[in-house]
């Protein structure tokens, strides 16, 4: 009997015999592993702002910034070289426009109807659909917006040509349409119920309500989903690319060819620029320029979000 | 009479009478008209997507067969085909799978268990949300200063290596997110409980809450890829050619990739071509709808009835 208790014992102990300095060094080893990893998404901000500004500093040396800001052309590939930025520009402007003019009513309308017409088995259904819509290559849409919806408004915009930014621009606002419709939703949903019924009680009809007191209440959301189309706007490439064209062209007609900040970052990148010229430097020029406009929106977002949330209890 | 006549104080209404209109069928009617042209308006999108996706389908389809999946790229169209641009795509899945998966659920992982509410998870809060925010062709830019110039002796500069390494800094922010997001559901009872045992904070990650969180993370992760796929332009600017008429070895070959391809085919002028685009398009679509089902169906089959 009394045998029988010292080897149970052992087996006991060899059970629960834990390593604990063991234990700690592997959980201090993937702690800074993991540590590491989450500061890569830093390094990677770090490491496009150094890239940007380490080939502008050269470019700038070159070609001054009052030139930058002033010349009426764009021709870096040429020998008569121009740098006019509000060229490349003035093409973004208005394809951003027009596709701000399609996404942001549609968008909107489509937010209000999912969150305050649609029963939940409609929203079920509608909202996945709209997904797909968000996960369309942009590639695919730029197929699209040249080669079927161009010849399709050729047929009643009279001087539309092949390449222009009226179809990139209204295909450009399709595919942020789900952007726009999906942010806006959360926003028009998280208003609380108890505000609607406050406005029946005095006697307002549901489009009155959902005008005078839903979208008020939730115009912080919805104005940070607009920005934020209006950032993806400015920077989606291939839309633009493929159907605006190659055009650099100073002005607001958006019947002709025109090219857009990221479309002639394209161009560069598919010609034979040798690395270290000044075209080559060129594009982080523009790409900087592209960096800077999306970083002042997000900024204003992050900032209009934070200084006008409505908060509710 | 000294009591003034209403209608001559606020001139000829009374302010309540602007306010409330109490003409309920005009507004009835309005309300009727405001429902209509929501309705209309979410299924615009709808029905641009479905032309869409007709009219890729009607270009396209009778293009497809098995020579088409099998040749290289060619100057006759007849001939070409996409073989290298799907290899070339699934080459980059991979890698991106390879950098994105781990270092992106590591760093989740950490912001959501070992740093919560610090100074370190503001930061990279703060830093993630900007980069949401940078147009994607600037991660091109990125990757062409650091992997495909800086780093060439390690990556083979414009080789599949540095495509998949820059697509991969590309979608690392929306596999943080989907990790944090999936590891936030995992009820924090289950955590206590661990550690009443007496387990360590890394053992109670690694065999209780994130086998919990595994299905919500690889939904998320799935999305990332299928994102990554469809991505052109941050390739174009590393450089990725559009003409490769062999299959890479390894990862420091270069390489093209679906959508490249395509826009290689959209971008020349000839009708036979865009037919072909069609046609790559149908095969990346279906690529992308393969990934979303796998999605759906992981999340269905691990996801436990709590």
């Amino acid at each position: 009997m009394t045998s029988d208790l010292p080897s149970f014992q052992t087996e006991r102990s060899s059970l629960w015999q834990p390593n604990r300095q063991l234990s700690k060094s592997i959980e201090m080893l993937v702690k800074i592993i993991f540590g590491a990893f989450a500061f890569l998404s830093v390094i990677t901000t770090i490491g496009i702002v150094l890239t940007l500004i380490f080939e502008t500093i050269k470019f700038f040396k070159v070609v001054p910034l009052w030139q930058f800001l002033t010349d009426r052309q764009w021709t870096p590939l040429f020998s008569n070289q121009q740098f006019g930025i509000f060229v490349l520009l003035s093409a973004t402007i208005m394809t951003t426009l027009i596709a701000i003019l399609v996404a942001l009513p549609l968008g909107l309308m489509a937010a209000i109807y999912l969150s305050e017409y649609a029963g939940s088995n409609t929203r079920k259904r509608l909202k996945p659909a709209l997904e797909i819509l968000a996960g369309i290559p942009t590639v695919v849409f730029g197929y699209f917006a040249l080669l079927t919806v161009t010849p399709v408004l050729q047929t009643f915009v009279p001087g539309l040509q092949g390449f222009n930014a009226l179809s990139a621009g209204l295909i450009l606002g399709v595919s942020i349409i789900p952007l726009v419709a999906s942010l806006s939703e959360d926003a028009i949903y998280s208003v609380p119920q108890s505000l609607r019924d406050g406005s029946y009680a005095l006697g307002a009809t549901k489009r009155e309500t959902i005008t005078a007191v839903v979208i008020p209440a939730a115009l912080s959301g919805i104005v940070a989903s607009f920005i934020l189309a209006v950032s993806r706007a400015i920077g989606e490439t291939m839309i633009v690319t493929l159907a605006a064209g190659q055009n650099p062209r100073l002005g607001l007609n958006p019947l002709v060819p025109v090219q857009t900040m990221t479309s002639f970052i394209v161009q560069v990148s598919l010609g034979d620029t040798p690395a270290g010229s000044l075209a080559y430097k060129t594009i982080f020029v523009v790409g900087m320029t592209l960096f800077l406009i999306t970083l002042v929106l997000n900024l204003f977002s992050f900032w209009f979000v934070r200084r006008f949330r409505e908060k509710y209890d | 009479m000294t009591v003034q006549d209403p209608q001559s104080m606020y001139g000829d209404r009374l302010p309540s009478e602007e306010i409330f209109v109490p003409n309920l069928a005009g507004r009835y009617k309005r309300d009727a008209v405001f429902a209509a042209l929501a309705l209309v308006c979410t299924w615009i999108g709808l029905l641009v997507l479905a032309w869409l996706l007709i009219d890729i389908f009607m270009d396209g389809a009778h293009r497809l067969n098995w020579n088409f999946l099998t040749s290289f790229p060619s100057r006759r169209p007849d001939d070409a085909g996409l073989l290298s641009a799907l290899v070339g795509s699934i080459w980059l899945i991979g890698i991106v799978a390879l950098f994105a998966f781990p270092i992106g659920i590591g760093a989740g992982i950490f912001l959501e268990e070992f740093v919560k509410d610090s100074f370190w998870e503001n930061i990279v809060e703060i830093n993630i949300s900007n980069l949401a925010g940078v147009p994607s062709i600037i991660y091109g830019l990125l990757g062409l200063a650091a992997f495909v110039r800086l780093m060439e002796p390690l990556t083979g500069g414009r080789s599949i290596l540095s495509g998949g390494l820059t697509l991969a800094l590309l979608v690392l922010p929306i596999v943080i997110v989907a990790t944090r997001e999936a590891l936030r559901s995992v009820p924090d009872s289950l955590r206590q409980a661990g550690f009443a045992l007496g387990a360590t904070r890394w053992q109670v990650v690694r065999e209780h809450i994130l086998p919990q969180a595994l299905p919500g993370i690889l939904t998320g992760t799935i999305l990332a890829l299928s994102r990554a796929i469809g991505e052109t332009a941050p390739l174009i600017t590393i450089g990725a050619l559009t003409f490769i008429a062999f299959l890479p070895d390894g990862p420091f070959d270069a390489f093209t990739a679906l959508p490249i391809q395509v826009y290689n085919w959209i971008a020349r002028p000839q009708k036979e071509f865009h037919e072909l685009a069609a046609a790559g398009i149908i095969v990346l679509l279906v690529m992308l709808l393969l990934m979303n089902s796998v999605a759906i169906f992981l999340r269905n089959r691990l996801q436990k009835v709590r």
